[in-house]
């Protein structure tokens, strides 16, 4: 994989099931997959096929049946749970399908959450989530409930959360399969952005060959097995 | 602190229910505060010792007269400075209700209750000249209208005359103000003189319903009381002599066990509320997992998200608690106006009852949290949000 600028995600004979019932059922089986630091990665798949659940494992909200996970000189999977919650708040942004805002907070009151988990004053807490709000283009709504965002929008203070705490790496699950065509290309360009000017590393799950075409590598999951990459365009 | 804002933004995510859950923690909470301090004022027990004045009443029960023959007896007691004593009268104005108290008192009865009774000297000297003179409190003059100098014809409801008729006339001669703002229920009172009564009534003759003494040193109060029931030891008029609190509570007590039943009221109240608020907290925090499940993988910590529940759960009845005890600490001066004489006065709710109220809305928050707290605090992540 790419060596250039070495890999910030190591994952080793991964595999994953899940207990249904008394039954074992797998779910990924001997995942190999390295992404390299400041990769836009599409990770592409029937539905079904273990994408979230390969994604929820390298963002660290699930522990793997076996294998490793490295990410960035880390072994996350030997983590326990509340030093894996501490390595998550420090390093990776969340970006899901359906925003997950929480809708009593406003826009701004959404994107300082996650620093609340900081040391960082009241104060310094409201710049920050004021310039990632002004990143992403919504200076203008910050006092705005979730409700009164349209759904593009609320995708944007999504994303302004997951980069307020700066982590190296994104992890988002269908990020554009909730929107229309003209703010899925929004919420792409946002995040393309990020990537290139801002030195993100991203790992988006899609099963929208479009989504798709803004990342620089992806890709296929089928049935829990990783079948075959493919280079998109040139790294940034 | 910086978590306050989330929880508070949790408390009202459902407005409607919270105001609807808030207003029952008030209500149990107002109820709590009144029903406690109806409780304390009956539980005023033989704490005699401090006391300024004794009532003594009959021992078999406070509704039995003692003969009038005692008062130079309880009088000659070491340590007793003054008696006075009255009949209840049991009358009423026109109409059974509103109902007021009303007694017959000896003529010193004014001077012994000095600070229920501010009265000019003008119109202590005209009660003290006037045969059929009353004096009534300022509170209840201005109910029915009555002014100086007006005759005031009152309906025997226990005594009629000795003519038969039930109409009792008297003449108002003084208006009194009760200058303590928590006696203030005195100013219901109406007071006439004892010896009217007794020559007038039919059915009892020589007889006070009860004596009042002032002590010259309130540290020997139970020597006094002792040595006062021991006049009538083994007659078939013992006595019984304790505070007014406590004889008030007698009183009252009559109507049933009242500390028992507000007791029992207490406890239905407490035990809706807790069925109430963990089903508010429950639902609550049902529909609100992917919500936590989103705190946890920004990497809240479980304590985290427990403590964030427990303490909306708090925050929930302290809010409905103390507003439900600042109320009912608002109203009972009121009360104790509307209750007059019928009731030992209500005291003030104080640092004391405060205290077990804050102490039983934090655990009352505590127990109905918990459980919704540690269904939050143990949710698998990628379940809740996977919506499983
Ligand atoms: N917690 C779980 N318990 C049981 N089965 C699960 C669980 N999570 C995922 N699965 C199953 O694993 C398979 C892959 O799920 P998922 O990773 O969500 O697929 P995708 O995101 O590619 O649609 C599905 O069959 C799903 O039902
Ligand atoms: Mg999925």
């Amino acid at each position: 994989m790419n060596t250039l600028h070495g890999a910030l995600i190591e994952i080793r004979d991964l595999s994953k099931s899940y207990l249904r019932g008394k039954q074992s059922v797998p779910v990924l089986q001997g995942v190999n997959l390295d992404v390299a630091t400041g990769d836009f990665f599409a990770l592409m798949g029937p539905s079904g096929s273990g994408k979230s659940t390969l994604l929820n494992l390298i963002g660290g909200l699930d522990a793997p049946s076996a294998g490793s996970i490295v990410i960035g000189g880390q072994r996350i999977d030997r983590l326990g749970a509340a030093a894996l919650a501490r390595w998550r708040a420090a390093n990776v942004g969340f970006v899901f399908q359906f925003y997950n805002l929480l809708p009593m907070l406003s826009a701004q009151k959404n994107v300082e959450l996650p620093l609340l988990l900081t040391k960082l004053s009241a104060s310094e807490r409201r710049k920050r989530a004021a310039i990632a709000l002004q990143l992403v283009g919504l200076a203008d709504r910050a006092s705005h409930k979730p409700s009164e965002l349209s759904g593009g929008q609320q995708q944007r203070v999504a994303i302004a959360r997951a980069i307020v705490t700066d982590p190296e790496l994104l992890v988002c699950d269908e990020p554009t399969g909730d929107l229309d065509r003209a703010s899925a290309e929004d919420v792409l360009s946002l995040l393309q952005q990020l990537n290139r000017e801002h030195g993100k590393t991203i790992v988006m799950v899609t099963h929208d060959p479009r989504a798709a075409e803004h990342a620089s590598h992806m890709v296929h999951l089928d049935k829990g097995e990783l079948v075959g990459a493919t280079r998109v365009s040139a790294p940034a | 602190m910086k978590y306050l804002s989330l929880v508070w933004a949790g408390l009202w995510r459902r407005k409607t229910r919270t105001a609807f859950t808030l207003l029952s923690v008030l209500a149990a909470f107002l109820l709590f505060g009144l029903l406690g301090a109806v409780r304390s004022a009956f539980d005023a027990g033989d704490q005699l010792a401090g006391a300024n004045r004794l009532i003594v009443s009959s021992r078999l029960s406070i509704t039995q007269a003692l003969p009038i023959a005692l008062l130079p007896r309880i009088q000659a007691v070491p340590g007793v400075k003054e008696v006075a004593w009255a009949n209840w009268f049991g009358g009423y104005y026109q109409h059974p209700t509103p109902f007021f108290p009303n007694f017959a008192v000896s003529n010193n009865y004014l001077a012994v209750y000095h600070d229920l009774f501010a009265l000019p000297p003008a119109q202590a000297k005209a009660f003290a000249e006037t045969q059929d003179g009353a004096v009534v409190g300022a509170a209840l003059a201005k109910q029915f209208g009555w002014k100086l100098g007006q005759r005031i014809p009152l309906i025997a409801g226990i005594f009629p005359r000795k003519d038969g008729s039930n109409g009792w006339t008297f003449q108002i001669v003084g208006i009194f103000k009760t200058p303590n703002a928590r006696l203030k229920g005195a100013e219901q009172d109406f007071l006439f003189h004892w010896k009217y009564f007794d020559e007038g009534n039919a059915y009892m003759r020589n007889l006070a319903g009860w004596y009042v003494v002032t002590l010259d040193n309130p540290a020997r109060a139970g020597d006094v009381a002792r040595a006062i029931d021991a006049i009538s030891q083994n007659s078939d008029h013992e006595t019984k002599t304790q505070t007014e609190q406590a004889f008030q509570a007698a009183f009252a007590k009559q109507i049933g066990d009242i500390g028992l039943i507000a007791g029992g009221i207490m406890a239905a109240v407490f035990f809706t509320l807790l069925l109430l608020t963990g089903n508010t907290m429950a639902q609550a925090v049902r529909e609100r997992i992917p919500e936590l499940a989103v705190l946890k993988t920004l990497g809240f910590q479980d304590g985290a998200v427990l403590a964030l529940v427990l303490a909306e759960s708090v925050t929930l009845i302290l809010l409905g608690g103390v507003l439900g005890m600042g109320l009912a600490d608002l109203i009972i001066p009121g009360l104790n106006t509307a209750l007059a004489g019928a009731f030992p006065a209500l005291p003030g709710l104080g640092w004391h009852g405060w205290l077990s109220a804050l102490g039983l809305m934090l655990m009352i928050g505590l127990v109905v949290g918990v459980l919704p707290a540690l269904r939050g605090m143990r949710l698998r992540i990628v379940d809740a949000l996977a919506g499983r």
